[in-house]
């Protein structure tokens, strides 16, 4: 097939394909596209309204011409009846000449009548196509944007894409952070511990007071010790004594324990209340 | 194959009945080279003729690509020309 048919297919099939290629995102083509078929379904209804102008004017000189017409006509037969051929021939000529204008009028009426019917199917046509494609563009928009989603997760579980790369760079900034973070508070710990920084909860110590801390740590332990060591000694010899009677309060005072001291004192100023 | 008939809408048509058209259609071709209008028209008018009788219209909302289009009924010979020449159809 070499003719006319193939060539003109040839034609808008070339042309369609440079305008699809020129845009990269196939969503912003279909949104292109539809615009332009908008604006071309605004202009075919514009060239309907200029038609259905055109025939109203042309219906109202036709109505103009029409009742001159008869206007004329019934001039000439006025004319007539008053005995003035003359005047009725002349009436009956400019009739004449309106006729043809009417007939010229008539044709040319006729013409676009069936040009508006023609524009008004097309407009119809290219509304309904318009309409279509807008649902076919959302659907194909939403797939592709479904499609561009799967490739994303695709690209980003197995790494390659560009967006992975960045969010990989992230995550290795943020865990940099964080080891340089630990890094700093241990130094920070030693620091406070040794007393170049101030603590500021209080809680740390300087080195002289964590000294101090310590010697008299193992005091206490030392005096502690004796204290448990005399309080076995005296606590034998004092369950003999306690086991012939009143040895209770005795071992509690001996036994340098102040609660229990207290609780004796207080057990004993008890007593004395009640009595 | 689908035919568009500019102005008009859509025909589906079976490829048997292509080779027809092709007479007709080369026919239009050597017409259109050599010049001779009123053969144009004619022929033009035969070949619209047998699509709309041979083929199925498409539904308006229809959104099918035409693999052939023929011009308007009332296209000349010189819209047609000009249509095929190095412009093409739609402007740049």
């Amino acid at each position: 097939m070499s003719g006319v048919m193939k060539r003109m297919g040839m034609i808008f099939r070339a042309k369609a394909n440079k305008a699809l290629d020129r845009a990269e995102d196939p969503r912003e083509t279909l949104d292109y596209s539809y615009q332009k078929q908008l604006e071309l379904l605004q202009k075919v209804r514009r060239g309907v309204a200029d038609v259905a102008t055109s025939r109203k004017r042309l219906e109202l000189q036709l109505n103009q011409l029409q009742s001159q017409s008869s206007k004329l006509e019934d001039q000439g037969r006025k004319a007539l009846a008053l005995g003035r051929e003359d005047l009725a021939r002349e009436a009956l000529s400019r009739r004449a000449a309106l006729q043809q204008q009417v007939t010229d009028l008539q044709t040319q009426h006729e013409t676009l009548q069936g040009e508006e019917e023609k524009l008004t199917l097309a407009a119809q046509r290219l509304q309904a196509k318009v309409d279509a494609f807008r649902t076919k563009k959302e659907t194909i928009k939403a797939t592709y944007t479904a499609a561009q989603a799967q490739t994303r997760i695709g690209e980003a579980f197995s790494g390659i894409s560009e967006e992975m790369g960045d969010v990989g760079l992230a995550v290795q900034r943020a865990e940099d952070k964080t080891a340089q973070l630990q890094a700093r508070a241990g130094a920070i710990d030693e620091l406070l511990a040794s007393g170049a920084l101030d603590d500021p909860t209080g809680m740390a110590k300087d080195d002289i007071a964590a000294e101090l801390d310590r010697i008299s740590g193992g005091t206490d332990v030392e005096l502690e010790l004796q204290r448990m060591k005399a309080e076995l000694a005296g606590g034998t010899s004092q369950q003999a004594i306690g086991s012939e009677g009143g040895g209770t309060r005795q071992q509690a005072i001996e036994g340098g324990d102040a609660s229990a001291q207290d609780q004796a004192q207080g057990s004993t100023r008890h007593k004395f209340d009640k009595q | 194959m689908i035919v568009r008939i500019m102005g008009e809408g859509q025909w589906t048509l079976e490829d048997s009945h292509f080779d027809e058209l092709n007479k007709l259609d080369d026919e239009l071709l050597a017409e259109m080279e050599t010049g001779d209008a009123e053969g144009f028209r004619r022929t033009l008018g035969a070949l619209l003729d047998e699509v709309r009788r041979c083929g199925a219209p498409l539904a308006d909302d229809a959104l099918e690509p035409s693999e052939l289009i023929l011009p308007a009924p009332d296209a000349t010979l010189d819209e047609v020309r000009a249509m095929l020449s190095d412009g093409g159809l739609i402007p740049g």
